[in-house]
Protein backbone atom coordinates (compact mmCIF):
# COMPACT_ATOMS: atom_id res chain seq x y z
CA UNK A 1 0.00 0.00 0.00
CA UNK A 2 1.54 3.30 -1.03
CA UNK A 3 1.46 6.44 1.10
CA UNK A 4 -1.24 7.96 -1.11
CA UNK A 5 -3.46 4.88 -0.66
CA UNK A 6 -3.00 5.00 3.08
CA UNK A 7 -3.79 8.73 3.11
CA UNK A 8 -6.90 8.13 1.02
CA UNK A 9 -8.25 5.46 3.38
CA UNK A 10 -7.44 7.65 6.38
CA UNK A 11 -9.24 10.71 5.00
CA UNK A 12 -12.15 8.67 3.61
CA UNK A 13 -12.62 6.97 6.96
CA UNK A 14 -12.43 10.33 8.77
CA UNK A 15 -15.07 11.79 6.48
CA UNK A 16 -17.47 8.85 6.82
CA UNK A 17 -17.03 8.49 10.57
CA UNK A 18 -17.39 12.26 11.01
CA UNK A 19 -20.59 12.27 8.95
CA UNK A 20 -21.99 9.29 10.87
CA UNK A 21 -21.40 10.84 14.28
CA UNK A 22 -22.72 14.22 13.09
CA UNK A 23 -26.09 12.50 12.84
CA UNK A 24 -25.73 10.19 15.81
CA UNK A 25 -24.18 12.45 18.46
CA UNK A 26 -26.52 13.25 21.35
CA UNK A 27 -25.02 16.63 22.11
CA UNK A 28 -25.54 19.17 19.29
CA UNK A 29 -22.17 20.82 19.95
CA UNK A 30 -20.51 17.44 19.49
CA UNK A 31 -22.48 17.11 16.26
CA UNK A 32 -20.93 20.30 14.91
CA UNK A 33 -17.46 19.18 16.00
CA UNK A 34 -17.94 15.89 14.16
CA UNK A 35 -19.13 17.86 11.13
CA UNK A 36 -15.85 19.78 11.23
CA UNK A 37 -13.98 16.46 11.33
CA UNK A 38 -15.88 15.40 8.21
CA UNK A 39 -14.97 18.70 6.50
CA UNK A 40 -11.30 18.20 7.30
CA UNK A 41 -11.45 14.66 5.90
CA UNK A 42 -12.98 16.06 2.70
CA UNK A 43 -10.18 18.67 2.56
CA UNK A 44 -7.65 15.84 2.65
CA UNK A 45 -9.47 14.06 -0.19
CA UNK A 46 -9.34 17.23 -2.30
CA UNK A 47 -5.59 17.52 -1.69
CA UNK A 48 -5.14 13.91 -2.81
CA UNK A 49 -7.04 14.75 -6.00
CA UNK A 50 -4.54 17.54 -6.68
CA UNK A 51 -7.16 20.24 -6.09
CA UNK A 52 -5.17 22.09 -3.45
CA UNK A 53 -6.86 25.46 -3.99
CA UNK A 54 -10.36 24.06 -3.52
CA UNK A 55 -9.12 22.15 -0.47
CA UNK A 56 -7.83 25.31 1.19
CA UNK A 57 -11.02 27.21 0.31
CA UNK A 58 -13.09 24.42 1.87
CA UNK A 59 -11.00 24.76 5.01
CA UNK A 60 -11.17 28.57 5.16
CA UNK A 61 -14.81 29.03 4.20
CA UNK A 62 -16.54 25.99 5.67
CA UNK A 63 -14.39 25.09 8.66
CA UNK A 64 -13.10 28.57 9.46
CA UNK A 65 -16.30 30.55 8.98
CA UNK A 66 -19.49 28.57 8.40
CA UNK A 67 -18.88 25.94 11.07
CA UNK A 68 -17.95 28.65 13.58
CA UNK A 69 -21.34 30.25 12.97
CA UNK A 70 -23.01 26.85 13.39
CA UNK A 71 -21.17 26.40 16.67
CA UNK A 72 -22.21 29.89 17.79
CA UNK A 73 -25.88 29.23 17.09
CA UNK A 74 -25.87 25.77 18.63
CA UNK A 75 -24.06 26.94 21.78
CA UNK A 76 -26.37 29.89 22.28
CA UNK A 77 -29.63 28.08 21.57
CA UNK A 78 -31.62 27.20 24.63
CA UNK A 79 -33.35 24.19 23.15
CA UNK A 80 -34.13 21.03 25.06
CA UNK A 81 -32.73 18.53 22.59
CA UNK A 82 -33.87 15.52 24.61
CA UNK A 83 -37.48 16.66 24.23
CA UNK A 84 -36.95 17.18 20.52
CA UNK A 85 -35.52 13.67 20.24
CA UNK A 86 -38.64 12.27 21.96
CA UNK A 87 -40.85 14.10 19.46
CA UNK A 88 -38.80 12.63 16.67
CA UNK A 89 -39.97 9.06 17.19
CA UNK A 90 -43.50 10.13 16.18
CA UNK A 91 -42.41 11.40 12.80
CA UNK A 92 -39.89 8.64 12.24
CA UNK A 93 -42.00 6.59 9.75
CA UNK A 94 -42.58 9.64 7.54
CA UNK A 95 -38.90 10.57 7.67
CA UNK A 96 -37.91 7.03 6.77
CA UNK A 97 -40.35 7.05 3.83
CA UNK A 98 -38.88 10.32 2.49
CA UNK A 99 -35.37 9.00 2.97
CA UNK A 100 -36.10 5.80 1.08
CA UNK A 101 -37.75 7.72 -1.78
CA UNK A 102 -34.75 10.06 -2.07
CA UNK A 103 -32.36 7.12 -2.01
CA UNK A 104 -34.32 5.37 -4.76
CA UNK A 105 -34.33 8.54 -6.87
CA UNK A 106 -30.59 8.89 -6.47
CA UNK A 107 -30.17 5.23 -7.43
CA UNK A 108 -32.31 5.71 -10.53
CA UNK A 109 -30.33 8.74 -11.62
CA UNK A 110 -27.07 6.94 -11.09
CA UNK A 111 -28.31 3.90 -13.01
CA UNK A 112 -29.22 5.83 -16.16
CA UNK A 113 -26.33 8.32 -15.95
CA UNK A 114 -24.72 9.01 -19.29
CA UNK A 115 -22.66 11.83 -20.73
CA UNK A 116 -23.96 13.85 -23.65
CA UNK A 117 -21.89 13.68 -26.83
CA UNK A 118 -19.02 16.10 -26.66
CA UNK A 119 -19.53 16.89 -22.93
CA UNK A 120 -16.09 15.51 -22.06
CA UNK A 121 -14.49 17.47 -24.89
CA UNK A 122 -16.28 20.68 -23.92
CA UNK A 123 -15.05 20.32 -20.35
CA UNK A 124 -11.50 19.52 -21.37
CA UNK A 125 -11.42 22.49 -23.75
CA UNK A 126 -11.60 25.06 -20.95
CA UNK A 127 -9.42 23.22 -18.42
CA UNK A 128 -5.66 23.63 -18.88
CA UNK A 129 -3.51 20.62 -18.04
CA UNK A 130 -1.96 20.49 -14.57
CA UNK A 131 1.56 20.92 -15.90
CA UNK A 132 0.61 24.08 -17.83
CA UNK A 133 -1.05 25.98 -14.99
CA UNK A 134 -1.46 25.55 -11.23
CA UNK A 135 -5.02 24.85 -10.33
CA UNK A 136 -5.38 28.30 -8.78
CA UNK A 137 -4.54 29.75 -12.18
CA UNK A 138 -6.79 27.26 -13.98
CA UNK A 139 -9.75 28.13 -11.75
CA UNK A 140 -9.05 31.82 -12.25
CA UNK A 141 -9.02 31.36 -16.02
CA UNK A 142 -12.35 29.56 -15.97
CA UNK A 143 -14.14 31.82 -13.49
CA UNK A 144 -12.78 35.22 -14.50
CA UNK A 145 -11.97 34.82 -18.19
CA UNK A 146 -14.19 32.19 -19.79
CA UNK A 147 -17.32 32.49 -17.65
CA UNK A 148 -16.96 35.98 -16.22
CA UNK A 149 -20.57 36.95 -16.97
CA UNK A 150 -22.09 33.86 -15.36
CA UNK A 151 -19.77 34.24 -12.40
CA UNK A 152 -20.72 37.89 -11.90
CA UNK A 153 -24.41 37.00 -12.20
CA UNK A 154 -24.02 34.34 -9.51
CA UNK A 155 -22.31 36.92 -7.33
CA UNK A 156 -25.13 39.36 -7.94
CA UNK A 157 -27.72 36.79 -6.89
CA UNK A 158 -25.81 36.19 -3.67
CA UNK A 159 -25.63 39.94 -3.09
CA UNK A 160 -29.40 40.25 -3.51
CA UNK A 161 -29.90 37.37 -1.08
CA UNK A 162 -27.60 39.04 1.44
CA UNK A 163 -29.34 42.39 1.17
CA UNK A 164 -32.67 40.60 1.51
CA UNK A 165 -31.58 38.88 4.69
CA UNK A 166 -30.35 42.17 6.14
CA UNK A 167 -33.55 44.03 5.23
CA UNK A 168 -35.71 41.28 6.72
CA UNK A 169 -33.92 41.28 10.06
CA UNK A 170 -32.95 44.94 10.43
CA UNK A 171 -34.82 46.70 13.21
CA UNK A 172 -33.72 50.16 14.13
CA UNK A 173 -34.36 50.35 17.83
CA UNK A 174 -34.77 53.90 19.06
CA UNK A 175 -34.66 53.31 22.82
CA UNK A 176 -31.03 52.19 22.83
CA UNK A 177 -28.20 54.42 23.89
CA UNK A 178 -25.63 54.49 21.12
CA UNK A 179 -21.93 55.26 21.07
CA UNK A 180 -21.09 58.40 19.15
CA UNK A 181 -17.54 57.60 18.12
CA UNK A 182 -16.70 60.96 16.57
CA UNK A 183 -17.82 62.83 19.70
CA UNK A 184 -15.79 60.44 21.85
CA UNK A 185 -12.67 60.90 19.80
CA UNK A 186 -12.89 64.68 19.86
CA UNK A 187 -13.17 64.84 23.62
CA UNK A 188 -10.13 66.18 25.41
CA UNK A 189 -9.32 66.97 29.04
CA UNK A 190 -9.76 70.70 28.48
CA UNK A 191 -13.38 70.24 27.44
CA UNK A 192 -14.24 67.33 29.72
CA UNK A 193 -12.79 68.55 33.01
CA UNK A 194 -13.04 71.70 35.01
CA UNK A 195 -10.68 72.15 37.93
CA UNK A 196 -12.05 74.32 40.68
CA UNK A 197 -9.96 75.56 43.54
CA UNK A 198 -12.16 74.92 46.56
CA UNK A 199 -11.55 77.21 49.48
CA UNK A 200 -11.43 75.48 52.90
CA UNK A 201 -14.71 75.60 54.79
CA UNK A 202 -16.70 76.98 51.86
CA UNK A 203 -17.48 74.08 49.57
CA UNK A 204 -18.73 74.68 46.07
CA UNK B 1 22.25 5.83 2.97
CA UNK B 2 21.00 8.54 0.62
CA UNK B 3 18.96 5.90 -1.23
CA UNK B 4 17.33 4.75 2.01
CA UNK B 5 16.06 8.23 2.90
CA UNK B 6 14.77 9.12 -0.58
CA UNK B 7 13.29 5.88 -1.90
CA UNK B 8 11.96 3.61 0.87
CA UNK B 9 8.73 4.46 2.71
CA UNK B 10 10.34 4.10 6.11
CA UNK B 11 13.26 6.29 5.11
CA UNK B 12 10.98 9.06 3.82
CA UNK B 13 8.86 8.90 6.96
CA UNK B 14 11.95 9.11 9.18
CA UNK B 15 13.29 12.00 7.11
CA UNK B 16 10.03 13.96 7.43
CA UNK B 17 9.80 13.31 11.17
CA UNK B 18 13.40 14.47 11.50
CA UNK B 19 12.64 17.66 9.58
CA UNK B 20 9.55 18.31 11.74
CA UNK B 21 11.66 17.94 14.90
CA UNK B 22 14.26 20.23 13.38
CA UNK B 23 11.58 22.94 13.20
CA UNK B 24 9.59 22.22 16.37
CA UNK B 25 12.40 21.78 18.89
CA UNK B 26 14.36 24.97 18.06
CA UNK B 27 11.04 26.83 17.84
CA UNK B 28 10.02 25.76 21.35
CA UNK B 29 13.44 26.49 22.82
CA UNK B 30 13.49 29.90 21.11
CA UNK B 31 10.00 30.48 22.44
CA UNK B 32 11.18 29.96 26.01
CA UNK B 33 13.70 32.77 25.58
CA UNK B 34 11.24 34.98 23.68
CA UNK B 35 8.81 34.63 26.60
CA UNK B 36 11.57 35.72 28.95
CA UNK B 37 12.41 38.60 26.62
CA UNK B 38 8.74 39.62 26.47
CA UNK B 39 8.56 39.78 30.25
CA UNK B 40 11.83 41.69 30.47
CA UNK B 41 10.66 44.32 27.97
CA UNK B 42 7.38 44.63 29.77
CA UNK B 43 9.19 45.01 33.09
CA UNK B 44 11.65 47.56 31.71
CA UNK B 45 8.81 49.76 30.43
CA UNK B 46 7.17 49.62 33.85
CA UNK B 47 10.51 50.29 35.63
CA UNK B 48 10.55 46.85 37.25
CA UNK B 49 13.30 44.26 37.20
CA UNK B 50 11.28 41.41 35.76
CA UNK B 51 12.35 37.78 36.18
CA UNK B 52 15.90 37.82 37.59
CA UNK B 53 16.22 34.86 39.95
CA UNK B 54 16.44 31.62 37.95
CA UNK B 55 19.77 31.41 36.14
CA UNK B 56 21.95 34.39 35.19
CA UNK B 57 19.68 37.46 34.83
CA UNK B 58 16.76 35.05 35.07
CA UNK B 59 17.15 33.64 31.56
CA UNK B 60 16.01 30.21 32.70
CA UNK B 61 12.73 31.55 34.14
CA UNK B 62 10.66 30.04 31.31
CA UNK B 63 12.05 26.57 32.01
CA UNK B 64 11.25 26.92 35.70
CA UNK B 65 7.72 27.98 34.75
CA UNK B 66 7.47 25.01 32.43
CA UNK B 67 8.32 22.60 35.24
CA UNK B 68 5.90 24.35 37.56
CA UNK B 69 3.02 24.02 35.09
CA UNK B 70 3.76 20.41 34.19
CA UNK B 71 4.01 19.24 37.80
CA UNK B 72 0.74 20.84 38.93
CA UNK B 73 -2.53 18.99 39.23
CA UNK B 74 -4.97 19.07 36.32
CA UNK B 75 -8.33 20.27 37.60
CA UNK B 76 -11.41 19.53 35.51
CA UNK B 77 -14.42 21.55 36.69
CA UNK B 78 -17.65 19.76 37.62
CA UNK B 79 -20.08 19.47 34.73
CA UNK B 80 -17.35 20.09 32.18
CA UNK B 81 -17.29 18.14 28.96
CA UNK B 82 -14.11 16.20 29.75
CA UNK B 83 -13.21 15.16 26.23
CA UNK B 84 -13.68 18.58 24.59
CA UNK B 85 -12.12 20.24 27.65
CA UNK B 86 -8.88 18.32 27.16
CA UNK B 87 -9.04 18.45 23.37
CA UNK B 88 -9.20 22.27 23.17
CA UNK B 89 -5.68 23.10 24.47
CA UNK B 90 -4.13 20.29 22.43
CA UNK B 91 -5.90 21.59 19.33
CA UNK B 92 -4.70 25.14 19.84
CA UNK B 93 -1.12 23.92 20.42
CA UNK B 94 -1.05 21.58 17.41
CA UNK B 95 -2.64 24.11 15.04
CA UNK B 96 -0.15 26.78 16.07
CA UNK B 97 2.67 24.34 15.23
CA UNK B 98 1.22 23.02 11.95
CA UNK B 99 1.44 26.36 10.14
CA UNK B 100 5.26 26.31 10.40
CA UNK B 101 5.39 23.46 7.89
CA UNK B 102 5.11 25.89 4.95
CA UNK B 103 7.32 28.72 6.27
CA UNK B 104 10.60 29.06 4.33
CA UNK B 105 13.56 29.88 6.60
CA UNK B 106 16.00 30.33 3.76
CA UNK B 107 15.97 29.87 -0.01
CA UNK B 108 14.59 26.33 -0.33
CA UNK B 109 14.63 25.60 3.41
CA UNK B 110 11.00 24.68 3.77
CA UNK B 111 9.36 21.48 5.01
CA UNK B 112 6.43 21.49 2.56
CA UNK B 113 6.92 23.68 -0.51
CA UNK B 114 3.25 23.85 -1.53
CA UNK B 115 1.75 26.16 -4.15
CA UNK B 116 -0.96 27.47 -1.84
CA UNK B 117 1.28 27.99 1.19
CA UNK B 118 -0.21 31.34 2.10
CA UNK B 119 -3.76 29.94 1.96
CA UNK B 120 -2.60 27.06 4.14
CA UNK B 121 -1.36 29.43 6.83
CA UNK B 122 -4.57 31.41 6.54
CA UNK B 123 -6.68 28.25 6.83
CA UNK B 124 -4.77 27.02 9.86
CA UNK B 125 -4.98 30.38 11.60
CA UNK B 126 -8.73 30.44 10.94
CA UNK B 127 -8.95 27.06 12.69
CA UNK B 128 -7.21 28.39 15.76
CA UNK B 129 -10.49 29.92 16.87
CA UNK B 130 -11.76 26.40 17.66
CA UNK B 131 -9.33 25.90 20.53
CA UNK B 132 -10.77 29.03 22.12
CA UNK B 133 -14.44 28.26 21.47
CA UNK B 134 -14.18 24.63 22.53
CA UNK B 135 -12.23 25.53 25.67
CA UNK B 136 -14.76 28.19 26.63
CA UNK B 137 -17.76 26.01 26.01
CA UNK B 138 -16.43 22.81 27.58
CA UNK B 139 -15.50 24.59 30.84
CA UNK B 140 -19.21 24.85 31.72
CA UNK B 141 -18.67 28.25 33.29
CA UNK B 142 -19.84 31.78 32.55
CA UNK B 143 -16.59 33.73 32.18
CA UNK B 144 -14.88 31.26 29.86
CA UNK B 145 -18.01 31.11 27.73
CA UNK B 146 -18.28 34.89 27.39
CA UNK B 147 -14.54 35.12 26.74
CA UNK B 148 -14.67 32.51 24.02
CA UNK B 149 -17.63 34.19 22.30
CA UNK B 150 -15.78 37.50 22.26
CA UNK B 151 -12.61 35.89 21.05
CA UNK B 152 -14.33 34.02 18.23
CA UNK B 153 -16.08 37.16 16.98
CA UNK B 154 -12.84 39.12 17.19
CA UNK B 155 -10.71 36.55 15.37
CA UNK B 156 -13.23 36.11 12.56
CA UNK B 157 -13.54 39.88 12.09
CA UNK B 158 -9.82 40.49 11.79
CA UNK B 159 -9.24 37.45 9.60
CA UNK B 160 -11.25 39.24 6.92
CA UNK B 161 -8.89 42.20 6.78
CA UNK B 162 -5.78 39.99 7.06
CA UNK B 163 -7.07 37.97 4.11
CA UNK B 164 -7.61 41.07 1.99
CA UNK B 165 -4.16 42.47 2.81
CA UNK B 166 -2.61 39.14 1.83
CA UNK B 167 -4.51 39.24 -1.49
CA UNK B 168 -2.73 42.52 -2.32
CA UNK B 169 0.65 40.79 -1.87
CA UNK B 170 -0.51 37.79 -3.90
CA UNK B 171 -1.59 40.06 -6.78
CA UNK B 172 1.82 41.72 -6.76
CA UNK B 173 3.69 38.42 -6.81
CA UNK B 174 1.39 36.30 -8.97
CA UNK B 175 2.00 33.32 -6.70
CA UNK B 176 0.81 32.01 -3.35
CA UNK B 177 4.11 30.32 -2.53
CA UNK B 178 6.11 32.00 0.25
CA UNK B 179 9.38 31.28 -1.54
CA UNK B 180 8.13 33.07 -4.65
CA UNK B 181 6.86 35.98 -2.56
CA UNK B 182 10.29 36.46 -0.99
CA UNK B 183 12.16 35.99 -4.29
CA UNK B 184 9.89 38.63 -5.88
CA UNK B 185 11.23 41.11 -3.32
CA UNK B 186 14.85 40.47 -4.29
CA UNK B 187 16.69 43.28 -6.04
CA UNK B 188 17.80 46.59 -4.58
CA UNK B 189 17.97 45.40 -0.97
CA UNK B 190 15.79 47.25 1.52
CA UNK B 191 14.02 49.37 -1.09
CA UNK B 192 12.68 46.52 -3.20
CA UNK B 193 10.83 44.85 -0.34
CA UNK B 194 7.04 45.02 -0.31
CA UNK B 195 6.80 47.40 2.63
CA UNK B 196 7.40 50.29 0.24
CA UNK B 197 4.74 49.63 -2.42
CA UNK B 198 2.32 48.18 0.16
CA UNK B 199 3.19 50.77 2.76
CA UNK B 200 -0.15 51.48 4.48
CA UNK B 201 -0.98 47.77 4.62
CA UNK B 202 2.04 47.04 6.82
CA UNK B 203 0.40 48.93 9.67
CA UNK B 204 -3.00 47.42 9.01
CA UNK B 205 -1.46 43.96 9.01
CA UNK B 206 0.44 44.62 12.21
CA UNK B 207 -2.69 45.83 14.02
CA UNK B 208 -4.82 43.01 12.60
CA UNK B 209 -2.17 40.53 13.70
CA UNK B 210 -2.36 41.94 17.22
CA UNK B 211 -6.13 41.48 17.21
CA UNK B 212 -5.96 38.04 15.59
CA UNK B 213 -3.59 36.73 18.26
CA UNK B 214 -5.57 38.33 21.11
CA UNK B 215 -2.63 40.46 22.16
CA UNK B 216 -3.03 43.73 24.05
CA UNK B 217 -4.52 46.23 23.28
CA UNK B 218 -7.02 43.75 21.85
CA UNK B 219 -6.83 41.10 24.59
CA UNK B 220 -10.55 41.32 25.32
CA UNK B 221 -11.03 37.53 25.37
CA UNK B 222 -8.99 37.34 28.56
CA UNK B 223 -9.63 40.85 29.87
CA UNK B 224 -8.75 40.05 33.47
CA UNK B 225 -10.57 43.01 34.95
CA UNK B 226 -13.94 41.89 33.60
CA UNK B 227 -13.68 38.22 32.62
CA UNK B 228 -10.99 37.02 35.08
CA UNK B 229 -8.99 35.34 32.31
CA UNK B 230 -11.56 34.59 29.62
CA UNK B 231 -11.55 31.13 28.12
CA UNK B 232 -8.55 30.07 30.22
CA UNK B 233 -10.20 30.55 33.63
CA UNK B 234 -10.85 26.89 34.35
CA UNK B 235 -7.57 25.63 32.96
CA UNK B 236 -4.59 24.75 35.09
CA UNK B 237 -1.35 22.85 34.75
CA UNK B 238 -0.35 21.41 31.37
CA UNK B 239 -3.56 22.30 29.46
CA UNK B 240 -3.06 25.95 30.41
CA UNK B 241 0.58 25.68 29.37
CA UNK B 242 -0.50 24.33 25.98
CA UNK B 243 -2.91 27.26 25.52
CA UNK B 244 -0.17 29.71 26.41
CA UNK B 245 2.46 28.12 24.16
CA UNK B 246 -0.10 27.97 21.33
CA UNK B 247 -0.84 31.67 21.77
CA UNK B 248 2.83 32.66 21.75
CA UNK B 249 3.68 30.41 18.80
CA UNK B 250 0.84 32.11 16.90
CA UNK B 251 2.36 35.50 17.78
CA UNK B 252 5.80 34.45 16.54
CA UNK B 253 4.13 33.09 13.40
CA UNK B 254 2.50 36.47 12.80
CA UNK B 255 5.90 38.18 13.23
CA UNK B 256 7.32 35.73 10.69
CA UNK B 257 4.46 36.44 8.28
CA UNK B 258 5.09 40.19 8.46
CA UNK B 259 8.81 39.56 7.86
CA UNK B 260 8.12 37.36 4.85
CA UNK B 261 5.26 39.28 3.26
CA UNK B 262 6.53 42.84 3.64
CA UNK B 263 10.17 42.71 4.76
CA UNK B 264 11.79 40.23 2.41
CA UNK B 265 12.14 37.10 4.59
CA UNK B 266 15.72 35.86 4.40
CA UNK B 267 16.91 38.69 2.10
CA UNK B 268 19.50 41.06 3.45
CA UNK B 269 18.61 44.79 3.65
CA UNK B 270 21.88 45.85 2.02
CA UNK B 271 22.78 44.31 -1.30
CA UNK B 272 26.46 43.90 -0.44
CA UNK B 273 25.75 41.57 2.48
CA UNK B 274 24.84 37.90 1.86
CA UNK B 275 21.23 36.75 2.32
CA UNK B 276 20.57 34.13 4.92
CA UNK B 277 18.48 32.68 7.71
CA UNK B 278 19.93 35.10 10.28
CA UNK B 279 18.21 38.03 8.57
CA UNK B 280 14.86 36.29 8.94
CA UNK B 281 15.55 35.65 12.63
CA UNK B 282 16.58 39.26 13.13
CA UNK B 283 13.38 40.49 11.49
CA UNK B 284 11.20 38.11 13.53
CA UNK B 285 12.94 39.25 16.69
CA UNK B 286 12.42 42.91 15.79
CA UNK B 287 8.69 42.44 15.23
CA UNK B 288 8.40 40.42 18.41
CA UNK B 289 9.97 43.37 20.21
CA UNK B 290 7.35 45.67 18.64
CA UNK B 291 4.60 43.30 19.81
CA UNK B 292 6.06 43.41 23.34
CA UNK B 293 6.26 47.20 23.31
CA UNK B 294 2.67 47.49 22.12
CA UNK B 295 1.63 45.21 24.96
CA UNK B 296 3.52 47.36 27.44
CA UNK B 297 2.39 50.82 26.37
CA UNK B 298 -1.23 50.60 25.19
CA UNK B 299 -4.42 50.44 27.24
CA UNK B 300 -7.09 47.89 26.40
CA UNK B 301 -9.71 48.73 23.77
CA UNK B 302 -13.43 48.75 24.41
CA UNK B 303 -15.22 45.90 22.65
CA UNK B 304 -17.41 48.05 20.37
CA UNK B 305 -14.36 50.12 19.37
CA UNK B 306 -12.56 46.93 18.42
CA UNK B 307 -15.42 45.76 16.23
CA UNK B 308 -15.83 49.20 14.70
CA UNK B 309 -12.18 49.39 13.69
CA UNK B 310 -12.28 45.89 12.24
CA UNK B 311 -15.40 46.22 10.13
CA UNK B 312 -15.76 49.94 9.43
CA UNK B 313 -12.14 51.02 9.03
CA UNK B 314 -9.87 48.08 8.20
CA UNK B 315 -12.25 46.19 5.93
CA UNK B 316 -13.04 49.12 3.55
CA UNK B 317 -9.40 50.26 3.55
CA UNK B 318 -7.95 46.86 2.73
CA UNK B 319 -10.68 46.14 0.16
CA UNK B 320 -10.00 49.48 -1.54
CA UNK B 321 -6.29 48.71 -1.46
CA UNK B 322 -6.84 45.38 -3.24
CA UNK B 323 -8.67 47.20 -6.06
CA UNK B 324 -5.94 49.85 -6.22
CA UNK B 325 -3.13 47.26 -6.30
CA UNK B 326 -4.95 45.35 -9.04
CA UNK B 327 -5.05 48.55 -11.15
CA UNK B 328 -1.40 49.41 -10.46
CA UNK B 329 -0.32 45.86 -11.29
CA UNK B 330 -2.34 45.67 -14.50
CA UNK B 331 -1.11 48.99 -15.89
CA UNK B 332 2.47 48.66 -14.58
CA UNK B 333 2.31 51.81 -12.47
CA UNK B 334 5.41 52.92 -10.50
CA UNK B 335 7.88 51.14 -12.78
CA UNK B 336 6.25 47.77 -12.25
CA UNK B 337 6.69 47.79 -8.47
CA UNK B 338 3.25 46.24 -8.11
CA UNK B 339 3.59 43.57 -10.79
CA UNK B 340 6.59 41.29 -10.20
CA UNK B 341 5.21 38.34 -12.07
CA UNK B 342 8.43 37.11 -13.64
CA UNK B 343 9.33 35.19 -10.49
CA UNK B 344 5.96 33.72 -9.55
CA UNK B 345 4.93 32.91 -13.13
Amino acid sequence: MSVADFAFYLFALTTVVGGFFTVMARNPVHSVLWLITAFIGATGLFVLLGAEFVAMLLMIVYVGAVAVLFLFVVMMLDVDFEALKAEMSKSLPLALLIGVILLMELGTIFGVWQFADGAEAARAAVTPALDVAHNTEALGQILYTQYILLFQLAGLILLVAMIGAIVLTLRHRTNVKRQNVMAQMHRDPAKAMEIIDVKPGQGL
Amino acid sequence: MYEFFTTTNLGIALLIIGQCLLIVVPLLVALAFLLYFDRKVWAAVQLRKGPNVVGAFGVLQSFADFLKYVLKEIVVPAGADRFVFMLAPMLSFVLAMVAWAVIPFNDGWVLADVNVAILFVFAVSSLEVYGVIMGGWASNSKYPFLGSLRSAAQMISYEVSIGLIIIGVIISTGSMNFGDIVRAQDGAGLLSWYWLPHFPMVFLFLISALAETNRPPFDLPEAESELVAGYQVEYSSTPFLLFMIGEYVAIVLMCTLISILFFGGWLSPVEALPDGILWLFAKIFFFFFIFSMVKAITPRYRYDQLMRIGWKVFLPLSLGWVVLVAFFAQYGAFWGAYARWTVGG
